[in-house]
């Protein structure tokens, strides 16, 4: 019945004064599928993400997400479609507590009314829970956000994404600049998130792409270099020579 | 009732509120003479203007250097009102054109304007004194806040926009007054506003208001919104892409702050007497930014202090340094950003709040009295 294309995207392009950042892009994810995309600096990987999310807007090209065109929608109507989106560094609501950091991320109570008369039920004290438990920091929940080490702001933001329970969840850099327990446990935690869900990785760290990726993609200044599992991607000569090195 | 009071800022902010409702409506009556007291309630007003830029500036992170605009449009509708009672043909036999203002007759109008028209009716005076500012923020805050601006630019765009109205009232002196305002005002639906048992009551009134005024600012700070304000002012980008439409988030507390601005200039006109361009142009605007900086741009019931204190230091200090008064004001705000960012309120909360608290947990007194106490140096 459904495809198991969960998000499609055609001969994207977008430019910046004449630069193109993405170039005649074509990408397919398929459903439950963790996607890491890698690439040089200035590959385009962050405006793909970009783009996906409607930060963005496409110069031509379509990206479609379940039959709707996300090209066409704004911002908020894209995260209310399913797809979340995880900042470089993390953007987290370091005034407030990490439980009122998830809270606010819990997908009700999205318009000013809505959020005047917000109440937060059982449903929603308990979700808030379940999910500083699935990301490490439920004996952190009244400490206020700023105070968190940088993996732990780096959690609290997948954390913020996962109570909006989104179909398509897209993390750039997710393991940058955490220790080698850290980065296991952020493994770890998208081998089990991703169980319902797809995924997109911007990474840097082979390692880590290693253990999490079904697939890989490689860009190459706006335009697909190679595609496939990673121990395919990494003997393709085109890709050691841009950007694995020898 | 624990709901409530969670709801509308907690124990210790509903009892600061209530140690300034005491100092408002008791302690103060009780001290000051009614010309004093007049006095004071025409900082109230100001307060109204603070107190909303505490919600749009100090949570929300939406710099305003035009909030005189809304605090004028409240002025002004109530002074219209009140003009035009004072403007029947009885007492304006004498003109060309009896039973229109005054200001009109002398610039050769012959007709009541239609803008003015509404405002033969108290109601739809009242209505409007609500609304307009509250649509006029829409609009404001439409056109720039879904196209994105923000930040300084926007405080440049409300600057301006303070300085358009006034060039425009001054302008068209047959239609407002011009430079000199709606003056004369002397009866509300035949109630004479001028003597002293009119002017105590306009001061509870206008204190009734303010507080009314702050609780709800208390409640909005309190619910899932008042979150949403601090978020956007740290990460604004997270809280688009957590779902939510900012510019709407933004236009709401804009608005919010216009209505309370709006409230504070209607009780002006009511209590000063008269309506000026003076009191919506640039300069006023600023210092209404002061008073809010001050107080602590964080803190609701600090901005109602800092006010009342620089009202205060600008009356005594005026009085006998005139010239000097205004670069006083500006090394005050400028001291107050470098030193207390935080303002009075945060000087109370970092420095008067422990000292009390150790005073009495070493005393042993009840949480309870302890924090009423509290609160009530929340007075000095």
């Amino acid at each position: 019945m459904t495809s198991p294309i969960l998000l499609a995207i055609e001969d994207l392009t977008v430019s910046f004064d004449g630069f193109k950042a993405v170039d005649g892009l074509n990408l397919y994810v398929e459903r439950n599928e963790v996607r890491v995309v890698i690439g040089p600096n200035g590959a385009g990987k962050t405006t793909l993400l970009d783009l996906i999310c409607g930060k963005t807007k496409a110069s031509s090209g379509s990206i479609k997400f379940k039959d709707i065109e996300l090209t066409k929608l704004v911002e908020h109507d894209i995260v209310k479609a399913g797809v979340g989106r995880k900042f470089q560094t993390p953007s987290i609501y370091e005034n407030l507590s990490v439980r009122e950091n998830l809270e606010l991320s819990y997908p009700k109570g999205r318009t000013v009314f809505g959020s005047l008369f917000f109440k937060v039920t059982d449903e929603v004290a308990a979700r808030v829970l379940e999910v500083a438990e699935d990301t490490f920091l439920s004996d952190r929940l009244d400490t206020s956000a700023g105070l968190l080490s940088h993996g732990q702001k780096q959690w609290l933001e997948i954390g913020m994404l996962l109570i909006q329970d989104p179909e398509l969840l897209m993390l750039d850099e997710p393991v940058a600049g955490m220790s080698v327990s850290e980065r296991e446990a952020t493994a770890e935690l998208l081998g089990r998130i991703s169980k319902n869900r797809s995924v997109i990785v911007i990474e840097h760290d082979m390692d880590f792409v290693k253990d999490i990726a079904h697939r890989v993609t490689v860009l190459h200044q706006g335009k697909l270099l190679a595609e496939g599992k990673m121990d395919e991607v990494q003997k393709n000569e085109k890709v050691i020579e841009v950007y694995l090195g020898h | 009732m624990d709901k409530w009071i969670a709801a509308f800022g907690g124990r210790q902010r509903l009892m600061q509120l209530l140690a300034l409702a005491v100092l408002l409506l008791v302690i103060l009556p009780l001290t000051l003479d009614v010309f004093r007291l007049n006095l004071l309630g025409k900082y109230l007003t100001y307060a109204f203007v603070a107190v909303g830029l505490v919600l749009c500036w100090g949570y929300g992170g939406i710099l305003s250097l035009g909030q005189g605009v809304f605090f004028g449009m409240g002025g002004y509708c109530m002074a219209m009102f009140l003009k035009l009672e004072a403007s029947s043909p009885e007492n304006t036999a004498i003109q060309s054109t009896p039973g229109i203002p005054d200001f009109m007759d002398w610039n050769q109008v012959t007709e009541l304007p239609m803008m003015w028209v509404p405002f033969h009716s108290l109601t739809l005076t009242v209505v409007l004194i609500l609304t307009v500012p509250a649509l006029f923020a829409f609009l404001i805050g439409a056109a720039m806040f879904k196209r994105r601006v923000g930040g300084v630019y926007f405080a440049i765009i409300t600057q301006a926009i303070a300085s358009i109205a006034t060039i425009l009232i001054i302008g068209q002196q047959g239609y407002t007054g011009g430079i000199n305002g709606i003056t004369d005002l002397r009866t509300m639906l035949g109630w004479d506003i001028r003597p002293d048992s009119a002017k105590y009551l306009l001061y509870f009134l206008c204190c009734i208001l303010l507080i009314v005024c702050l609780l709800i600012g208390q409640f909005v700070l309190s619910s899932r919104y008042g979150k949403l304000l601090i978020a956007m002012r740290d990460q604004e980008d997270r809280v688009r892409f957590s779902g939510y439409d900012v510019a709407n988030i933004k236009i709401f507390v804009f608005a919010l702050a216009g209505v309370f601005s709006a409230i504070g200039g209607a009780m002006f006109a009511l209590q000063v007497g008269f309506m000026s361009p003076s009191f919506v142009g640039t300069v006023v605007s600023i210092e209404m930014v002061i008073f809010c900086a001050v107080g602590g741009r964080l803190s609701l019931i600090g901005a109602v202090y800092g006010a009342l204190l620089v009202n205060l230091a600008k009356t005594m200090l005026s009085e006998s340094f005139p010239q000097l008064w205004i670069v006083f004001m500006g090394a005050l705000f400028i001291g107050v950003v470098l030193l207390f960012p935080q303002g009075l309120a945060g000087i109370y909360e970092d420095y008067v709040r422990p000292r009390f608290a150790n005073l009495f947990s070493r005393k042993s007194v009840t949480k309870d009295n302890g924090d009423k106490s509290v609160a009530q140096e929340a007075q000095s």
